[in-house]
């Protein structure tokens, strides 16, 4: 009662069903190509157009190749899914920011850089990601494809509401703690269903003292616990980040936004479905070394005895084993998780001045063009660049490789994307999911290693 | 797609492991289809457990062994059961369409992921929660005869294992019971609710 939560989402009740869902209002659907076509094939199926097409924002990431973006994509059932999303949004009358333009990228990145995602917003995208944009301080979840077409039908979702959680971390973070390694702490303590029913509202001191780069990165791992979608109440760091975006509110609207905005958090009365607390201090930097984003523990750490065994067999690895020391082929930063521009910093903190390992291929990818121009503003590509690293283009890459990015099969991946599933990377691929601190102390020894030894 | 809901009786194919995620239900690379063609998705169901990167049927896998094998039909393998947290992940209903198109017509595990939950149901695919001691024992129950049949009554939301003659009920919301009954989808609904819509914006 009386939590942030209950206020945007009940401001957005359209109507009640008896025994039923709620139809809830969407401030803002975002598509990519991978889910939406059979969506537009619907509408067009029982003929129909979109209610309100201008809420509507569409732009491919997930099959984007990160090379020659200028020149047409080889893979052609990619080519065509990308296609595809264009003519649709050009038929339907709705906003697109095609590959290789300026506003391009990953649409969990390119939504709060555009200042698209704003506080108080319920948002919406078939893409389990989509809680990225909770650290906006907005209701925003991912949806399945009948659910987009229910969307762009009715701009309205039939949806039961959810629990409320509140997850406070307390208190400061260590060296070399980011908010990737608060969220697979988090992911370690509650598993991959701890918060399965629950929309999360992440508080507390460590959490306040976040940049919204890492609000947005603990935000999208939300739904790694299984919680629909984690938000954070809006405060003057947002306020700051969205001012003068480009579809931020201007001028008088600006004011009279901020005022509102200002109203949004939970009351002193609230109360939560369930409520955890965590000290920072507890938590270290983190690695995965299993086959779901709950199997992780401290980069320091000795795999548990009672890790599943399917898993660690995928992964060739014994119970009770380090990973500290252990050779790894590949290193992927980016991704909707850690593609932003604090992460190329961190990256780049770490391998200034040292060289890449010769038996590490490293895929450096931004989360969009504008972060891709923010490195080189900051020349940070000049860094990487004299370490050894290249800079590729943006999209969804490696996360999910279903463009030509694949780690190979048995290959192993230290990654900052946000899950390591069987495959995820490729067929056969072996993820560890890290920081992009743990990932850049990876890129140049070699091994799993503790970024702080080299902070 | 759209089918009616009453009673389904049938055999199950059991699948005893827990957070199957949604990229093992439907690997990405089947992602880049820009048609919903059931066929295409269901037979690459699993993919990557089903087959080799030969493809060729990995024989540990369930759907390959001989007492699962046949494709589903009327009172055949229309049940899926399934460990704890199926369907977490990535919210693709490509892997809803993938389980709809192999042929299945009900779900039944002790914990669904929510976005998954609701894909299925989108998909007239009926997910049943059921508790852990039901679920293992339903698992036994079909260990010791593959040829066992559970019963899934809508009309009552009661879910039977025939073998051991042990019931329970589950949950579905009772607008949702009557779209599934009635073959009808939420699109159907709301497009009925623009009145609604409009007096909300005019607010």
């Amino acid at each position: 009662m009386n939590t942030l939560f209950d206020k945007i989402w009940d401001s957005h009740v359209v109507s009640l069903i008896e025994d039923g869902p709620t139809q809830l209002y969407i401030d803002r659907l975002y598509c990519h190509e991978v889910t939406s076509p059979q969506a537009f094939d619907g509408l067009r199926a029982r003929g129909i157009k979109c209610l309100r097409p201008e809420k509507i924002f569409c732009m491919p990431d997930h099959n984007t190749p990160t090379h020659d973006q200028d020149k047409p994509i080889e893979d052609p059932v990619s080519r065509k899914q990308v296609d595809t999303l264009a003519k649709n949004a050009a038929e339907f009358g709705l906003n697109h920011f095609g590959m290789n333009t300026i506003k391009n990228g990953i649409i969990h990145v390119v939504g709060p850089e555009r200042g698209l995602s704003l506080p108080g917003m319920t948002i919406v995208c078939g893409d389990s990601h989509t809680s990225t944009h909770g650290a906006m301080g907005a209701v925003a979840f991912g949806i399945g494809t009948s659910e987009v077409e229910m969307v762009m039908a009715s701009q309205c979702i039939l949806q039961s509401k959810p629990k409320s959680m509140r997850i406070r971390v307390e208190g400061q973070l260590g060296k070399g703690v980011t908010a990737k390694d608060i969220a697979l702490y988090l992911m370690m303590k509650l598993t991959t269903s701890g918060a399965t029913g629950y929309f999360v509202e992440y508080a507390g001191s460590a959490v306040k003292s976040l940049s919204m780069e890492g609000r947005l990165t603990l935000c999208n791992l939300s739904i790694e616990m299984g919680a629909r979608g984690g938000f954070i109440a809006p405060d003057e760091t947002t306020f700051e980040y969205i001012k003068g975006r480009e579809y931020a509110p201007k001028g008088d609207d600006w004011d009279k936004a901020v005022e509102y905005w200002k109203t949004l958090k939970s009351g002193d009365d609230a109360v939560f479905d369930k409520e955890l607390v965590f000290d920072a201090a507890d938590i270290q930097p983190m690695i995965t070394y299993g086959t779901n984003p709950g199997m992780g523990m401290p980069v320091t750490g000795s795999i548990p005895a009672d890790a599943a065994k399917k898993s660690l067999d995928y992964m060739g690895l014994q119970a009770g084993e380090k990973l500290l020391g252990r050779k790894i082929d590949y290193v992927f930063l980016g991704a909707c998780t850690n593609g932003r521009i604090e992460d190329f910093r961190a990256f780049a903190s770490i391998v200034k001045g040292k060289k890449k390992a010769d038996n590490v291929t490293a895929w450096l990818v931004p989360g969009s063009w504008m972060v891709l121009d923010q490195i080189k503003k900051e020349g940070l590509d000049t860094v990487l660049a004299e370490a050894g690293f290249e800079i590729r283009q943006p999209g969804c890459s490696a996360c999910l490789a279903m463009n030509d990015d694949k780690i190979p099969a048995g290959k192993y991946a230290v990654s900052t994307s946000n899950r390591n599933f069987e495959g995820r990377q490729g067929p056969g691929s072996r993820t560890f999911l890290a920081s992009p601190l743990t990932a850049a102390a990876a890129a140049v020894t070699g091994v799993v290693t503790d970024p702080r030894t080299l902070i | 797609m759209k089918a009616k809901f009453d009673i389904i009786t049938s055999t199950c194919v059991p699948l005893p492991l827990e957070n199957v995620d949604t990229d093992q239900i439907i690997p990405a690379r089947f992602l880049k289809a820009t048609t919903r063609e059931e066929k295409f998705f269901g037979d690459n169901l699993f993919r990557d457990w089903r087959y080799d990167s030969d493809n060729k049927p990995k024989a540990g896998f369930v759907f390959n062994q001989p007492a699962f094998s046949a494709a589903p039909s009327e009172g055949v393998h229309q049940i899926l059961v399934a460990g704890k947290n199926f369907g977490s992940g990535s919210s693709r209903e490509h892997a809803a369409w993938a389980i709809a198109g192999y042929g299945f017509r009900v779900v039944i595990s002790s914990f669904f992921a929510d976005i998954h939950k609701n894909n299925e149901l989108n998909n007239f695919v009926l997910p049943v929660v059921v508790s852990e001691g039901f679920l293992a024992e339903l698992f036994e129950s079909i260990k010791n005869d593959p040829q066992m049949k559970v019963k899934v009554d809508v009309p009552n939301q009661t879910v039977t294992n025939l073998a051991t003659g042990k019931s329970e009920k589950f949950e579905i919301n009772g607008y949702k019971k009557y779209c599934l009954m009635n073959a009808l989808d939420d699109i159907d609904y709301l497009l009925q609710q623009k009145s609604k819509i409009e007096a909300y914006e005019n607010k």
